[in-house]
């Protein structure tokens, strides 16, 4: 090494590692610690009492019905927005049939991308707005007043999307969905776009309809942003507290009667609410636990041989 | 801000579009049903995209009673009054700590995220994986894992409720994947340029910012639109961060906060128009910047998340 590139490295490299040191790798390396004591987070004094904490999340119901709520998100989301997504983009791509033959998108897709893809821009919480004033328990939400105008719901007695224990998932799952899928279709027709379109003009020749082409063609040489947007889209899974928190009832969400509680509202909850700051660290711990398990096995079942081209 | 992260094949951020014949004609009685099929699903999505965000607008011209009684009343009150009712309740300070926040924050993340990326990808010295897995690692791991902690260390800072405390930990936070996506564009720059640049006397400090930096420019718009994206969104770093200490600490909401603060009070309130017409300011910058460079920011975060 020259002289001088010592210093010039150091120098480079001191302030970024000591802002990540303080603000990242500290706070996550501290929670390890304070999930083992009773720290109330009102003052420095607090005593260990090992496991404790953990022993008391498996009995908490509240947060294990969270984790179940997780992991039905956890499995809709990312069907739903994929399946959804690989639909439009193979129709935006290849859905079209040109004159010549050849393989096209149809008509006004580049329309299409611009629109599918814009609430991706909007923040979540613009979306709880939003979506808190369509799903409104009168006729005055635009899904009630939707229903009313047609008939199927009588406006006297309109149903509350957020406050049924039965659609309240749901409901929140369609935001999510409608939120993601204009994204997931511009990252798989950048995909779809890199195949080289001899291949899909021999399918043609030799008689492939388009369902074919899709399954023999398109998917599988897309496995690898399949993979990808599943593993997104299960880390969004995990998170969901804007939406939650902000959407439902009660404090930091999770109502109706906790029926749509996911890891982070009952976290928040006990961190900022309730003060309890240990036992919010070990249920950190948890959603970490279950965020790497959750990635390491998408990552195994998706896993195909990669398809060269 | 936190990205998983996965190394596979990048699809090339600039890739021109491949834009499809607007005539592309149909071959007769071919598969027309299919195709009228296929639009009608793709309109009803767009509709589904682009009426919810409609009827939000207009409903911020409605009255109260308006809003309560029908979903698809149109709107009697065109007014812009409403607009700055909801300015001045709030959403105009929400939006300049926002602004004020990411003029400093997004400039700082870019600079020293590659800062640190160029030296990990272009010099040799002891530590150098390791300092990198140490980096990446960050973007593996959920935030709740360290809120916290991060609380309680930047209360200890006394940087609670400030500008400088948020900016900080945005820049924090935003590092992993700026790291990341950086390390990997500056591998790839030629070596020879860097040698010239040396051997015409430039100091590693000058060849960086007058040489490299400049020849990153694609892999900064990339990174730039997510972190700005990322942070004009951020939602739960200062609902933990930014809240008032004391009685005469000031509101210094940022504008994710701040609309869920003006949804809850406006529940009570029951003045829904100001929230939705509050709604549509928070929406409009976006949407124009969204629509000026709409290829920009698709492949940018397109690339930015494939990386």
């Amino acid at each position: 090494m020259r002289k001088g590139q010592h210093r010039f490295v150091a120098g480079f490299l001191f302030i970024p590692v000591a802002l990540y040191l303080i603000f990242v790798i500290w706070p996550y390396i501290q929670t390890f610690g304070y999930s083992l004591t009773d720290w109330k987070g009102q003052s420095q004094t607090f005593s260990f009492v090992g496991l404790d904490n953990y022993t008391a999340l498996v009995q908490d119901d509240i947060f294990m019905g969270a984790i179940w709520h997780n992991i039905l998100f956890l499995v809709f989301i990312p069907v739903i927005t994929i399946l959804l997504a690989l639909f439009f983009a193979f129709m935006l791509n290849a859905g079209g049939r040109g004159r010549a033959g050849g393989v096209a998108g149809v008509a006004g897709s580049g329309f299409y991308k611009v629109v599918y893809f814009f609430p991706q821009v909007l923040s979540m919480a613009i979306l709880a707005v939003l979506f808190g004033a369509v799903y409104r328990s009168d006729s005055g939400g635009m899904l009630n007043g939707l229903l009313v105008k047609l008939g199927l719901v009588d406006a006297g007695d309109p149903i509350e999307w957020l406050n049924e224990p039965d659609f309240v998932l749901w409901a929140l799952i369609l935001v999510v969905v409608w939120h993601g899928v204009g994204f997931y279709l511009v990252l798989f027709s950048a995909a779809m776009q890199s195949i080289p379109r001899d291949i899909y003009e021999a399918a043609l020749i030799d008689g492939a309809g388009r369902a074919q082409s899709f399954f023999r063609i398109t998917l599988p040489l897309l496995w690898d942003s399949v993979q990808t947007a599943w593993v997104y889209l299960g880390i969004a899974a995990m998170d969901m507290f804007i939406l939650v928190s902000t959407m439902t009832s009660g404090e930091y969400g999770g109502g109706p009667d906790h029926a749509s509680e996911v890891m982070s509202t009952v976290m928040m909850r006990n961190f900022l609410y309730y003060g309890k700051s240990g036992y919010a660290c070990a249920m950190g711990v948890v959603m970490l636990l279950l965020t790497l398990i959750v990635s390491v096995v998408m990552l195994r079942a998706t896993r195909r041989e990669r398809v060269e081209f | 801000m936190s990205a998983p992260i996965k190394e596979t094949a990048a699809v090339p951020a600039q890739r021109s579009v491949h834009k499809p014949s607007a005539r592309s004609g149909q071959r007769p009685g071919e598969g027309i049903a299919l195709n009228a099929f296929s639009h009608g699903f793709l309109a009803l999505w767009a509709l589904m995209i682009v009426l919810p965000l409609l009827w939000l607008v207009f409903s911020s011209f409605k009255t109260d009673t308006q809003i309560a009684g029908s979903a698809f009343g149109w709107p009697q009150n065109w007014t812009f009054d409403v607009f700055t009712r909801a300015w001045d309740k709030g959403i105009g300070d929400y939006f300049l700590n926002t602004v004020v926040v990411l003029a400093f924050s997004v400039p700082l993340t870019m600079l020293f995220g590659s800062m640190a990326a160029y030296v990990l990808a272009r010099y040799e010295f002891w530590g150098n994986r390791l300092l990198y897995y140490f980096f990446v690692a960050g973007a593996m791991f959920p935030v709740f894992l360290a809120l916290v902690p991060l609380f309680f260390m930047v209360k200890r800072l006394d940087m609670l409720n400030t500008y400088q405390g948020l900016i900080l930990v945005y820049v924090a936070y935003s590092m992993p994947f700026t790291v990341f996506f950086m390390h990997a564009f500056f591998r790839t720059l030629p070596t020879a340029v860097f040698e010239a640049a040396i051997l015409d006397g430039a100091s590693h400090t000058r060849t960086f910012f007058q040489v490299m930096l400049p020849m990153a420019k694609p892999g900064l718009i990339s990174v730039g639109i997510f972190n700005t994206l990322g942070q004009w969104n951020q939602f739960i770093l200062p609902t933990v961060l930014m809240q008032p200490q004391s009685g005469d600490d000031p509101e210094r909401y940022v504008l994710t906060q701040g609309l869920i603060q003006l949804q809850q009070q406006q529940g009570y309130a029951s003045d829904l128009p100001v929230l939705f017409a509050g709604v549509t300011i928070a929406m409009i910058p976006m949407l124009v910047v969204y629509l000026s460079f709409q290829r920009q920011v698709q492949a940018g975060l397109t690339s930015a998340t494939l990386k």
